[in-house]
């Protein structure tokens, strides 16, 4: 039996998608990290099959079902054994199409949901600007009424799909004060005037996703772009983080789960001093502390789960779950890197990307000092306010 | 508040009650039990009298007819008490000596012996450590030898909690030569019968409050009525009383972790340095915050797993998995809450070198975390 928060239609979904991406993601993992970037024949793939559509409802084309659904779908893509292809997938559907879902006109999910969850256009969020991440109310890219215009001007950086996205929710002051209400988001065709690419960051890890910088030059954005009221996009933007950070504790445990499977496969086929490396204690227990690392995180991840899924706040517990998931996977990938010996440093086998991939993660949606400096605050430990404004 | 799917209101009401309990009638006097080395008889009845050490137990055989939860609620909460020697000894008897009477005794062996240990009445003990074995469990020496309608029992047993005082105890034997399981069989000794006797008791580095022995027997008879459960199906029987005593552990463990946790967070906030609470210094701050996520992720890991072993499931990959990540935890987390304590920390005069004493010890008993391992690495494949 697995745990209680999944039932028997949640088991047979992975299945399917476990047999997906079996199929059609692996194989083709090399090649894409080669690129540089996730295919958008897998976006349209992905839409053809209903992934990309979970969570949202049956009128834009979704699926209507749970968001337990989704991280089953979140966990075993971030399995296939690239990040770079879960990142692509994830900022699509989890970061950036939530926003228009949660907070979007009707008009805006048939415009850019439709053919969102078809995987026939590719969306981003942009809020990361070059002097600032996760301090969101320092972002300086202004957006000015000009009629039925707003005027947007500035830049963003580390935007996942940022090269190849077409459409991109912005984040941008909207006045200057007071701080945390003066932020609106906006929804960006990529094709406006004054839109820019910059370039195609390079990348340690998570490299068959494309992460660019964009640039604003006078760009004219339609007032009926806005997403929900003006003024208030910094407090979308924080609700939205406590589904990101699950999602992302998620997906450090599918790929922890990869880089054990692999560690263990590997384990039991090397021969050294003429027996498997298995058979070597220190290896099993190692492997053992990467096995309980995993269900510590898994365990806290399902409870965050469980409260979002019931609309209950979950701040705490999906704080808890990113910080202690992305630590866990930077643990587990490095060990399993190390039982591969030599062949672990060796691109030709796949830990290695793995581990390199692992490395994001107690960096983005938050490092993990701005997550424990969120639960200081939550536990009641710091007993001045403190001066980051994120939670 | 309720938590679903693990804990009614019901339980709330429970944990409430314990609470009081504890803050009355425990917390007043651990120091001077732990002294002692040993605390009054008089805590088994009176907690026999509330019903606490029948929680899970059904009411035919004197029990409160609560869920497995009922029994998580006690060891969570007897673990806030200021030491660890008293949530252990009761969960000996609650928790480890008495389920197997239970599972597979027989309506009279519930009636001698289960009914008043759960009223109070008599304490109970497990013997399965020898001073030669310990985990190894098919390498016991304690032989009982079948003598018309009586068994004659010889060995030493170690380690045992309750052992200086205890009425009865559920005894590992080897009742064959058969190599492997098949050769053990569990008794239930009376400590009042011919031959049984103490040999020590045992001095501690922590635990203190909790009375450990050596027992001896020598020529022990007991009538065969006394045997629990099938002779030579007492490898299996005791293997499934290790679930319960590990999963048991797993929930003092994150009692014992909350209790240093929230005496470091209270100290950290009324503590001066440098004129401001050194709470307020971001790396206290954070280790804090470290602390207690160690504490959350592993309460949803024993509430998952005790989850499915309330349902009849006995996981035992998972049962060692949270027995031996809670016990790591409980203890790194009393380890971190003495550092906040700084020099106070070291001090008996202070709450927390005791509960880094008293949380070295789940890292051990209930089976190592090394042979935790040895368990885990087999169910993962390797």
């Amino acid at each position: 039996m697995s745990h209680w928060i999944f039932t028997e239609e949640h088991e047979m979904f992975r299945k399917a998608v476990r047999a997906f991406l079996e199929k059609e993601v692996t194989p083709y993992i090399e090649q894409w990290e080669k690129e540089g970037e996730t295919p958008r024949s897998l976006f349209r793939r992905m839409g053809e099959l209903g992934y990309l559509g979970i969570k949202f409802p049956e009128e834009c084309g979704g699926s209507g079902l749970d968001v337990i659904m989704e991280a089953v779908f979140t966990e075993e893509l971030s399995r296939c054994g690239a990040g770079g292809v879960g990142a692509a997938i994830g900022a699509h559907t989890t970061i950036a199409m939530t926003n228009i879902w949660r907070y979007g006109t009707q008009e805006q999910k048939l415009k850019y949901l439709v053919p969102g969850i078809k995987g026939e256009a590719i969306s981003a969020l942009g809020v990361t600007e070059p002097s600032g991440g996760s301090d969101v109310s320092g972002i300086k890219t202004t957006a000015k009424q000009d009629g039925d215009f707003y005027i947007l001007n500035g830049s963003k950086t580390f935007i996942t799909n940022g090269v190849n996205a077409d459409y991109v929710i912005v984040a941008a002051k909207t006045r200057e004060a007071p701080v945390h209400r003066n932020i609106s988001l906006f929804i960006v065709d990529t094709n406006s005037e004054g839109y820019s690419v910059g370039k195609k960051l390079k990348k340690l890890g998570w490299r068959s996703s494309d992460t660019g910088e964009i640039f604003f030059d006078h760009v004219k954005v339609p007032k009926e772009n806005l997403i929900g009221k003006e003024n208030e996009g910094f407090h979308y933007i924080m609700n939205n983080f406590q589904y990101e950070r699950m999602t992302l504790a998620l997906g450090c445990i599918g790929a922890a789960e990869k880089a054990l499977q692999l560690a263990i496969k590997y384990s039991k086929e090397r021969i050294q001093f003429n027996q498997p490396l298995s058979e070597y204690q220190v290896l099993r227990h190692k492997m053992v502390d990467m096995a309980v690392d995993i269900e510590k995180a898994r365990n806290i991840s399902y409870r965050a789960l469980y409260l979002y899924n019931k609309g209950k706040d979950c701040v705490t517990e999906a704080t808890m779950a990113k910080v202690y998931a992305s630590e866990m996977l930077n643990r587990v990938t490095d060990q399993a890197l190390q039982i591969h010996g030599g062949n672990g440093y060796m691109m030709e086998y796949p830990i290695q990307r793995i581990w390199r991939d692992a490395r994001i993660q107690t960096i983005g949606g938050g490092t993990t000092q701005i997550m424990n400096e969120i639960l200081t605050k939550q536990l009641g430990i710091i007993s001045q306010p403190s001066k980051l404004q994120t939670q | 508040m309720t938590y679903a799917p693990y804990f009614t209101d019901e339980h709330v009401h429970l944990r409430n009650m314990i609470r009081k309990f504890v803050e009355k009638e425990i917390a007043p006097f651990v120091d001077e039990w732990e002294e002692e080395g040993e605390f009054p008889r008089s805590v088994f009845t009176r907690m026999g009298e509330l019903g606490l050490l029948g929680l899970h137990y059904p009411e035919e055989v004197g029990g409160q007819g609560g869920d497995y939860f009922s029994g998580m609620v006690l060891a969570e909460e007897l673990n806030k008490c200021g030491c660890g020697g008293v949530p252990m000894a009761i969960a000996v008897q609650t928790d480890m000596a008495t389920p197997p009477i239970y599972k597979f005794g027989t309506k009279d062996q519930h009636e001698r012996f289960l009914r008043p240990a759960i009223q109070g009445k008599r304490i109970a003990a497990i013997g399965i450590s020898e001073p030669n074995n310990g985990s190894d469990v098919m390498g016991i020496q304690t032989r009982a030898k079948r003598d018309g309608d009586e068994w004659v029992i010889n060995g030493t047993k170690t380690f045992i909690t309750n052992g200086t005082r205890a009425d009865f105890v559920t005894l590992v034997t080897r009742t064959s030569e058969d190599p492997g399981p098949k050769g053990i069989s569990l008794f239930i000794v009376e400590t009042d019968r011919l031959g049984f006797s103490v040999g020590k008791k045992l001095d501690k580095v922590g635990m203190r409050s909790s009375d450990t022995a050596e027992l001896i027997f020598d020529n022990v008879r007991v009538p065969h009525e006394n045997l629990l459960g099938k002779e030579g199906h007492g490898f299996y029987q005791i293997m499934w009383q290790l679930q319960g005593e590990r999963m048991i552990g797993a929930a003092g463990a994150i009692g014992g972790a909350e209790y240093a946790y929230e005496q470091a967070l209270t100290y950290a906030k009324s503590r001066e340095a440098f004129n401001q609470p050194i709470g307020n210094f971001q790396v206290i701050a954070h280790l804090l915050a470290e602390m207690k996520t160690e504490i959350e992720v592993c309460r949803e890991l024993t509430y998952a797993t005790a989850y499915r072993f309330s349902k009849g499931e006995v996981p035992s990959k998972e049962i060692s998995i949270t027995k031996l990540a809670a016990a790591q935890m409980g203890h790194w987390v009393a380890d971190r809450a003495l550092q906040i304590f700084g020099g106070n920390g070291y001090m008996a005069e202070y709450p927390i070198e005791r509960a880094w004493r008293d949380s070295r010890l789940p890292r051990i008993g209930g089976g190592t975390d090394e042979i935790m391992k040895e368990i885990i690495s087999k169910q993962i494949g390797l």
